[in-house]
């Protein structure tokens, strides 16, 4: 072995990211046969599943355009329910996959690879998915232009001062931003479509989608350069978007959210229900489209470790939450959070939430449970339960304000579970249409890390055994 | 028949590994090319230094992107709001100003618009570092001479090509074939423009 270690191959020092013994060649064939390849039964079977709830959603929207909001179980105090819940929770998922192509690329991590395209294609449906609750929510969406600061003969502007506002900013930008990302990821990888496809259509399609990428050194530079710059500033980005969500509750008086940890605590909280999410997708892709030399056991634990330790900020924010509200000596403050939130009604949620985010995620210390992949499934279903329930406990501090003449009980109709029901449809009809036209791992960053990929220098030539951790050959 | 003179965009190498590739895009540097290029499936490490290009001024080019995405922001937040200076006010179109009082708070609450003036400053600088890339790049581009060439499309598979380009001031058809076959390259073939 080297005893200098040399800065370019540090990555290698770690336990492989990559199964298997591939080629350059067969890991691009491996990764676009699943394209080519005759649609599987059970992708089917999956599709018609999620098309088939996507149709309730229709139904539900297509009622509430209809009737109006009032079919929903909003009322005076309770202006805000299952509607902004399934948004923050649905925009909290996607968090990690930009928490993946973004963060974790600025850090080196060569594990990200493998999961950074799904789980961006996760981001943006589930940003679609967010996005349609406030839309709905509007009673009048055909006018959400409304929210758009553009000159109008109204002369009206929006009122840039509101959390609301900030919203429309944040959420419509971090949409933007990670399309744009993904994009550019998949050009080389459309680029390897229209090379290795033999169907003339499919290489015009694909073709055009690549804009005729050829690869040239200094395209890759330049792209290299573009999606560095990306990440840098998707990462502050993605802070910001479930700050700025944050801030619709935190910038009010209520009790319950006029909080300084809110901004912390909901970004923590929405990387650790989308980590959860990416691992409830994650089993079945590496299960059922036999890729597991790329999404290893390895992954599964990483992935893991940060839903534990996202877990652990979130259990301290619940901690804080609580003891602010004693400390605070503020008599509105200490009710709700001592008598309300877990005593009042929906108290039971409360706890739930405590046992769904606090007290079970502590199994993942235990690596037993970290590499069996059906636990760890059946966790992070149980945390992504449990970080809706937050959302939902948050929420209804509006039940109880200042006066008791004002409070006031909320309780969802068929219609809100309905809409809630149907954004599965959409979110899961996406992810299977995405798996069946798009490559769901990224196939140039693939090669990089092959052993294969890396360039020998004269110089180095006593030391390349440090290039091959895992018997590549030259 | 004979087929008219066709004309040639360049010579293209064709390389199996990503040392052959750095290494033959040196030798053609050294031995005095300029207008040159190479291809890979992925980006190979230093391969654009070894064609003879230094650096992207794509960094500059989003900066100017990002100022402008705050600028506006700035712009729209603060005299739509009318927290603009008072000397302002009189060229202020009536259309772009709409004051309001909320809980009597200063017009120019400049703390209250850095959500969006934060948000706009990462929307543009984004946008214009993808777009500046393709457009330094020069894509959308989907006809290439280089596509003509049945094998360069293992540049998106398993394959590097160094491609030295006919506007070459060096550039000779049969004495640059024969560098780059002494560069022990897999193929060497002519690419018609």
């Amino acid at each position: 072995m080297a005893t200098e270690v040399d800065p370019k191959v540090r990555v290698d020092k770690q336990p492989p990211m990559l199964g298997g013994d591939y080629t350059f060649d067969s890991l691009t064939k491996k990764i676009t046969n699943v394209i080519f390849a005759a649609t599987p039964k059970g992708w089917i079977i999956g599709f018609s599943i999620a098309f088939m709830i996507l149709q309730v959603l229709l139904v539900s929207v297509t009622y509430l355009l209809y009737e109006g909001i009032g079919i929903w179980g909003v009322n005076v105090p309770v202006g805000w329910g299952f509607d902004i819940v399934n948004f923050v929770w649905w925009i909290g998922i996607g968090h990690a996959g930009t928490l993946i192509s973004a963060i974790l690329l600025l850090f080196h991590q060569t594990w990200r690879t493998s999961i950074n395209r799904f789980a961006e294609a996760m981001t943006l449906f589930a940003v679609a998915c967010a996005g349609l609750y406030p839309l709905a929510h509007m009673g009048r969406p055909w006018f959400a232009y409304w929210l758009l600061p553009y000159p109008n003969t109204m002369q009206l502007w929006p009122q840039f001062r509101s959390p609301l506002e900030w919203d429309v900013f944040a959420v419509s930008t971090y949409f933007l931003v990670s399309l744009t990302f993904w994009y550019i990821g998949l050009i080389p990888d459309f680029a390897s479509i229209r090379d290795q496809t033999p169907n003339k259509f499919l290489k015009m399609i694909y073709g055009a989608l690549s804009l005729g990428w050829r690869g040239g050194s200094m395209h890759w530079h330049r792209y290299e350069t573009a999606y560095l710059m990306l990440a840098g500033l998707s990462t502050p980005l993605v802070l910001s978007v479930h700050t700025i969500v944050s801030f619709d509750f935190a910038v009010a008086n209520l009790p319950g959210w006029h909080a300084t940890i809110f901004p912390p605590y909901f970004v923590a909280g929405a990387v650790y229900s989308g980590f959860a999410m990416v691992i409830n997708l994650a089993v079945p892709i590496r299960h059922f489209y036999g890729m597991k030399d790329f999404i290893t056991d390895k992954h599964m634990d990483n992935m893991a470790k940060i839903m534990l330790t996202t877990g652990l900020m979130v259990f301290y924010g619940y901690g804080v939450e609580a003891f602010m509200a004693y400390y605070s000596a503020n008599e509105y403050e200490r009710d709700l959070m001592m008598k309300n939130r877990a005593f009042g009604p929906y108290g039971y949620f409360y706890f739930a939430l405590l046992f769904c985010n606090g007290l079970m995620p502590q199994v993942l210390w235990f690596k037993r449970v970290r590499s069996n992949e059906f636990i760890l499934f059946g966790v992070s279903i149980v945390v992504n339960i449990g970080m809706w329930l937050e959302r939902f406990v948050i929420l209804m501090s509006l039940q109880r304000d200042f006066l008791p003449s004002s409070w006031g009980q909320y309780s969802p109709t068929f219609w809100d579970l309905s809409t809630f029901f149907g954004t599965f449809g959409l979110f899961l009809s996406l992810l299977f249409v995405f798996c069946r036209v798009l490559p769901m791992i990224s196939i140039a960053e693939m090669k990089h890390l092959l052993p294969q990929s890396h360039v020998h220098h004269p110089k180095d030539a006593h030391n390349t055994d440090s290039h091959t951790p895992h018997g590549g050959s030259h | 028949m004979e087929a008219p003179k066709v004309k040639t965009y360049g010579l293209v190498a064709e390389f199996e590994t990503p040392t052959e590739i750095v290494n033959a895009a040196n030798k053609a540097r050294e031995e005095g090319y300029t207008v040159m290029e190479a291809y890979s499936p992925f980006p190979v490490e230093d391969l654009h230094e070894a064609v003879g290009f230094k650096r992207t001024k794509l960094p500059y080019i989003v900066f100017c992107g990002g100022l402008t995405g705050f600028l506006t922001a700035m712009t729209l937040t603060t005299v739509t709001s009318g927290g603009a200076p008072s000397f302002m006010t009189p060229y202020i179109p009536d259309w772009f100003y709409y004051p309001l009082n909320i809980g009597g708070r200063s017009l120019n609450a400049w703390q209250a618009f850095i959500p969006p003036e934060f948000e706009l400053t990462v929307l543009f600088s984004s946008f214009t570092a993808v777009l500046a890339m393709l457009a330094l790049n020069g894509y959308p581009k989907l006809y290439h001479p280089l596509f003509n060439v049945p094998r360069f499309s293992l540049v998106t598979s398993d394959r590097f090509f160094l491609c030295i380009e006919a506007i070459d001031p060096k550039f000779d058809i049969q004495g640059t074939k024969q560098f780059l076959e002494s560069l022990d390259a897999f193929e060497v073939s002519e690419v018609p423009e």
